[in-house]
């Protein structure tokens, strides 16, 4: 049997092919700025599954011969003596990493541009937002430099940055991928995710870099199925019959954009011509999520970032007295968006404010994982949604920091929950890409990639018609 | 529950980092701006709701393996080390009695 089309594209897409388009997108005023730093040596190997292919990874994933910064100056240079899992078992399985991706710093951000080294422009509108956190990882995939980038996703930040560019972008259950190297940012909420130039190329991704790993107690002894064979089947007949899609109410809001709105009920249509039932499904707590986030991540966030202190690795403010040098490191190390969400996250746990705010929103994430399991066991096998309520926004066009937290409206709670969840585009918005997101029950990825993959054939065949 | 200039100053400590007087009005304005978001949680009925999710849990590490090995040595990524200590500034109330151990590389 012949190799399917997808992986002769990804195949043909060679390390010197990325080099090229690189430089036409890179650097300059205009440029994306995705890359916060690149490895022109790295060439994979001859063989393996990615052998030979240029793959992108986010700068918070540990990598041995590039520098590791989160695009934070407290880590400006830091090269980690140790390696990510996730990158390891790319160049393991043959890919070359030619570059670190430039983010919103730590992870914190849905626009990336609270990195310390500058935002990354859309390639499809270089006034726009790519989205974030993972910003330069979806630019780096929607401009054509890679076919394939890892990010990482604490509430959306590969979805919205995958919707935002036109790309797809996948965020597995919380345990399906190693966290080992990947800096942390809010632990309960953080997993590693992949992006692709088309739903297998992304789960290929993901296929590589899922599984147990004795190095981080977090993931889970799963097996792995075939995530891509699914693929080859989706062309035929009615490939989702016996599938239900549940349509969540709360994600469809009277205020949504109605040409957001609408390109979701024509996916939805598509599911349905597809073979598969289209049910309206009801998760209440979904308003609660944003507060519910906003509370846990930078609670965690505030004791992550504690290491950070100028001790053992990173930058180092010169003081002549051991608190002043943390004060100062740290205050002249983090960004403003960082600074908030520490001290947010100190001030929700701190004495008096504990079971007001971190203990209660603890037990509304509860109801709101309860309640995505209730619809599950209702006999739904996968959700669809809007990836997020707007299109790329223009940099600097949303200043209040609610407003930014906003826009992981539809995403935050797929982590809350731990469930897989992914970003697909739908269709345009004024030459905007929109983006689609499924999310299905614990470990169902396997599920979820064979919606999304006979979605994106339909897609494909409807404009080719 | 509002955020008062005094709890900026409280939880800047508790997180050390150092803050201007200058930029505390603006974080006492974004802080209860977040916050005030936060109420509608005072709302919702958590009697008998457990504060975590049970459905992922987390089971502990086998210890016997070695643990991954570093590829760079302290020296190359501490700000400031001597035979294989992290070395840091001194503490202020360790000057004032009179230590002297602690020094700057």
């Amino acid at each position: 049997m012949s190799d399917p089309v997808w992986l002769d594209r990804l195949r043909a897409h060679t390390v010197d092919e990325a080099w090229r388009t690189y430089d036409a997108v890179q650097a300059g005023p205009e440029g994306l700025n995705a890359f916060l730093s690149v490895d022109r040596s790295a060439r994979g190997a001859e063989t393996g599954r990615l052998a030979g292919i240029p793959v992108a990874v986010k700068d918070n994933l540990a990598t041995l011969g590039l520098p590791t910064t989160c695009a934070s100056r407290v880590l400006a240079g830091y090269v980690s003596p140790f390696e990510a899992t996730a990158v390891r078992r790319l160049r393991e399985a043959g890919a070359a990493v030619i570059g670190k991706t430039n983010m919103d710093e730590f992870a914190m951000g849905s626009s990336n541009e609270n990195s310390a080294f500058g935002p990354v422009r859309n390639p499809l509108d270089r006034e726009r937002v790519p989205g974030g956190s993972s910003g330069g990882s979806a630019a780096a995939v929607a401009s054509g430099v890679v076919r394939i980038a890892l990010g990482s996703e604490t509430g959306g930040s590969v979805r919205q940055p995958a919707a935002f560019c036109g790309i797809v972008g996948i965020k597995p259950t919380y345990g399906r991928v190693s966290r080992y190297g990947l800096v942390a940012y809010a632990s309960s909420l953080d997993n590693v995710g992949v992006f692709g130039a088309s739903v297998a190329e992304a789960a290929l991704g993901l296929e590589i870099i899922a599984g147990h790993d004795r190095f981080d107690a977090t993931s889970a002894a799963v097996a792995v199925p075939d995530l891509t064979a699914a693929m080859s089947a989706v062309n035929e007949g009615r490939p989702l019959a016996g599938l239900v899609i549940g349509r969540p109410v709360e994600y469809f809001p009277a205020t949504l954009d109605a040409r957001i709105a609408a390109h979701c009920e024509r996916a939805l249509q598509q599911l349905r011509e597809l073979g598969a039932e289209v049910r309206d499904v009801s998760l209440p707590s979904t308003d609660l999520a944003i507060p519910v986030y906003y509370i846990i991540a930078p609670a965690e966030a505030s004791s992550n970032l504690a290491r950070y202190d100028g001790v053992r690795f990173g930058v180092r403010a010169t003081a002549d007295d051991l608190g002043a040098m943390y004060e100062r490191t740290r205050s002249g190390g983090f960004g403003d968006e960082v600074t908030r969400r520490i001290l947010l996250g100190t001030y929700v746990l701190s004495a008096g404010y504990y079971d007001a705010y971190y203990r209660r929103a603890q037990a509304v994430r509860t109801l709101i994982a309860q309640e995505f399991a209730q619809v599950f066991a209702s006999g739904v096998h996968v959700l669809f949604t809007p990836t997020a309520p707007t299109t790329a926004f223009r940099l600097g066009e949303v200043s209040d920091p609610y407003e930014m937290y906003l826009s992981d409206i539809f995403t935050v709670t797929a982590n809350l929950a731990g469930v897989p969840a992914m970003s697909q585009p739908i269709g345009t918005v004024d030459g905007l890409p929109v983006g689609g997101q499924l999310m299905a029950p614990h470990f169902g990825e396997a599920t979820m990639l064979r919606v999304a993959a006979a979605l994106e054939h339909a897609q494909r065949a409807e404009r080719m018609s | 529950m509002s955020v008062t200039p005094n709890d900026v100053r409280h939880v800047a400590r508790l997180a050390r980092v150092g803050l201007t007087e200058a930029r505390i009005p603006s974080l006492v304005n974004e802080l209860n701006g977040i916050l005030a978001h936060m109420d509608v949680l005072q709302q919702v009925d958590i009697r008998g709701v457990a504060e975590a999710a049970a459905e992922v849990s987390a089971p502990l590490r086998d210890d016997a393996l070695p643990s991954d090995t570093l590829q760079r040595a302290r020296e190359t990524f501490a700000p400031a080390s001597r035979d294989g200590f992290f070395l840091v500034p001194r503490l202020a109330t360790h000057g004032a009695l009179g230590a002297s151990a602690s020094e700057e590389a």
